[in-house]
């Protein structure tokens, strides 16, 4: 029992990593990121050629990906979801740029890194082993480094200007703009931080899980998961559905494992119950 | 008297030349044989593709290098046609119209089971012999005739690599775990029904997974609980293998791990690590110690043209040549597949890339499928060890 509560929470914390991201960016912009796995993808590749091939420390590869993902994140919100915001009304506009980026990110990471699974070496080596608990020491870094970097995120939202602006946006965008917030300027920083937390987890788990190219579309999958559990645009729905979504799966995966692959089954049925029940997810609000 | 004779001659001079290169390569140029590839090669499985569409490029560069290949009294350049099915049976589909509307016979692919069995019904339409690398026996048993496995089905080697585990190193209890796809499922089924009949005690035969899982911790804990000799990763994806390896041992699983799909060394090394050593998977079908020095060429080409090399290519290279050879022998089947199937029966050819000078290029599958619907290819089992796979044995099929 202890393991799979651990699995859980170790799940858990990654899964609340990912769901950050695309839940800030759709809170600020009103835009559901299809792309967001991608970013996630290309986080994991660079990290992989800085540490893996340039054998640069982590810590520099995992600021390269953060940067790198940062930067892409606003030359996309400045040069097209800013301008399809501007000239169109309709909402599937950006979805559908934001699918329409995440095809083309699907296939100029394959031309870039090509269709290998790629991996690195462990940062930490050694098991920890406790009673009937095994955890390899490097995933309780990387849980440590999840919790630590939502923590941090929390703590910015909070505390700082752009925190504070930001979180005065997702509220009311026009009221936030005629109380002299530039929303122009904290959407561009809003989607780069997003893209950036989709690329720090990306490089992250490279050292547990590798990275390949064709695992966007099911990692934008499983954070659209996320949000809709906890609530969309809710940074406190994205961390609780992370951890839902989590556990669910790591007690399914070992409760139900005799029977076949019904974890899942029993995960999609039960959120379209609850969905019915409560569309807007756990803390989600009914007007976005 | 024109102001610039210089010019006009110059004029002249450069247009007669341009005539001239215009006209000689009509002549000189050889007649394309176009030979096409339908299967993944993006997502999660797309090495298994890769490795195919790369194998026949290098070679058609090869031979085309060369002057091309001589055909009855014609000599032709290979033209290679690809289409990524990304694994979807409806993309499969597609692809083969495609080939089809290209007038192309001979088509290498799909990958998978799924896709394999939905082209079949445009391939047989269409006129197009086809070589799968997927596993269903109705593919290639009658009154299927257009498809031709490509390489040594999971129901062939997976006896041979447990009953060797059996014998040699003492396996009693097996666990099979399986990506919740297809063909890692029938694969499963089929090495379930193995191991029992070489009378091991299946200890796990429901496990399976989502084949885009990326932490399979959870999947493995109640599996490895069992403690089994051997646990078996059924038709796993290369891209899963170093994940499911590194999962197990972390959480302390001592036994053997092995599976009846080709990997790729270097995505075991670095997903895996030494974690990954002693893991036994099918290999490419031309060690060291059995490859002739034209597959160390190939080899070489294949590197120098795309970086790096992929084991499974040892396998993936006999298709092309397979094709090459049988229209060599029946030139009419160029463009009649029924030829082709005629000549299947009593063609050989010698083997270019087994050191062994009596080894033959044939057409086998009696026993499999009641008719000659496979490449005879070595079946090599390997073991992986600190970055290399190591020949454990060699057989043959049928």
């Amino acid at each position: 029992m202890e393991q799979v509560i651990a699995n859980g929470l170790y799940l858990g914390a990654q899964y609340a990593l990912i769901a950050l991201g695309l839940t800030l960016i759709f809170a600020l912009m009103n835009v559901l990121n299809f792309a967001h796995g991608q970013m996630y993808v290309l986080g994991g590749f660079v990290v992989y050629q800085v540490y893996g091939l340039m054998k640069l420390p982590f810590v520099v590869a995992l600021v390269a990906a953060a940067a790198t993902l940062a930067v892409l994140g606003a030359l996309l919100e400045r040069f097209l979801f800013r301008t399809v915001i501007r000239r169109s009304e309709r909402e599937e506009s950006t979805m559908l740029l934001a699918a329409g980026i995440a095809y083309f990110l699907d296939a100029a990471i394959l031309l870039m890194f090509g269709e290998k699974q790629r991996g690195v070496h462990k940062i930490v080596s050694g098991v920890f082993v406790w009673d009937n608990l095994i955890l390899p020491w490097d995933r309780i870094l990387v849980a440590g480094l999840a919790v630590l970097f939502i923590v941090a995120f929390i703590l910015m939202m909070q505390y700082t200007k752009p925190g504070r602006a930001m979180r005065a946006m997702a509220q009311d965008r026009t009221a936030a703009q005629l109380m002299g917030v530039p929303v122009q300027f904290y959407g561009l920083v809003g989607f780069a931080l997003g893209a950036m937390l989709a690329g720090l987890v990306g490089g992250l788990l490279v050292t547990i899980t590798g990275v390949n190219s064709g695992i966007g579309g099911p990692i934008s999958i499983k954070a659209f998961m996320m949000v809709m559990i906890g609530g969309a645009g809710v940074t406190g729905g994205a961390i609780a559905g992370g951890f839902i979504l989590g556990m669910l799966e790591s007690v399914g995966l070992t409760v139900l494992h005799a029977y076949g692959d019904l974890t899942y089954l029993a995960i999609f049925v039960a959120m379209m119950i609850f969905l019915a029940i409560r569309p807007n997810g756990l803390m989600g609000k009914p007007w976005g | 008297m024109s102001r610039f004779p210089s010019i006009r001659a110059g004029l002249l001079g450069l247009a007669s030349a341009l005539a001239l290169s215009l006209a000689a390569p009509a002549d000189a140029a050889n007649p394309v044989l176009k030979i096409g590839f339908v299967g993944v090669t993006s997502g999660p499985a797309a090495a298994w593709g890769t490795s195919n569409v790369r194998s026949m490029q290098t070679l058609a560069e090869w031979w085309n290098s060369q002057g091309g290949v001589k055909i009855g009294d014609k000599t032709y350049d290979i033209d290679v046609v690809t289409f990524d099915d990304q694994k979807d049976p409806k993309r499969a589909i597609a692809g083969m119209e495609k080939m089809a509307q290209e007038g192309i016979h001979y088509v290498v692919g799909p990958n998978v089971d799924d896709g394999a069995a939905a082209v079949r019904p445009v391939a047989e339409k269409a006129g197009i012999i086809y070589f799968p690398y997927a596993f269903p026996k109705e593919l290639y048993a009658k009154p299927a005739s257009n498809a031709v496995l490509g390489m040594v089905a999971s129901y062939q080697s997976g006896p041979a690599i447990y009953k060797y585990l059996k014998e040699k190193k003492g396996v009693k209890t097996v666990a099979f775990v399986a990506a919740n796809e297809s063909d890692p499922l029938s694969q499963r089924d089929s090495g379930v029904a193995a191991a029992k009949a070489l009378g091991l005690d299946v200890v796990a035969d429901k496990d399976t997974y989502q084949n885009d899982t990326r932490d399979f911790t959870p999947v493995l804990t109640p599996i490895v609980k069992l403690k089994p000799d051997l646990l078996v990763l059924s038709g796993v994806a290369p891209a899963n293998a170093p994940l499911l390896i590194r999962s197990a041992r972390e959480l302390g699983f001592t036994g053997l791990i092995s599976t009846e799909t080709a990997q790729d060394a270097k995505v075991l090394e670095e997903g895996a690590g030494d974690l990954a050593n002693g893991f036994i998977s099918v290999g490419g079908a031309s060690t060291p110690e059995i490859r002739s020095k034209a597959m160390e060429e190939f080899i070489e080409r294949y590197t120098k043209k795309f970086g790096e090399y992929n084991d499974e290519s040892n396998t993936k290279v006999y298709a092309l040549q397979y094709i090459v050879d049988t229209l060599k022998a029946d030139p009419k089947a160029i463009d009649n597949v029924d030829e082709f199937k005629k000549t299947i029966d009593a063609f050989s050819a010698p083997n270019p890339y087994l050191k062994d000078s009596s080894a033959s290029l044939h057409y086998v599958g009696d026993t499999s499928f009641g008719q000659k619907r496979q490449l005879a290819v070595p079946l090599v089992v390997n073991e992986y060890q600190d970055g290399k796979f190591k020949t454990l044995f060699v057989a043959n099929v049928d």
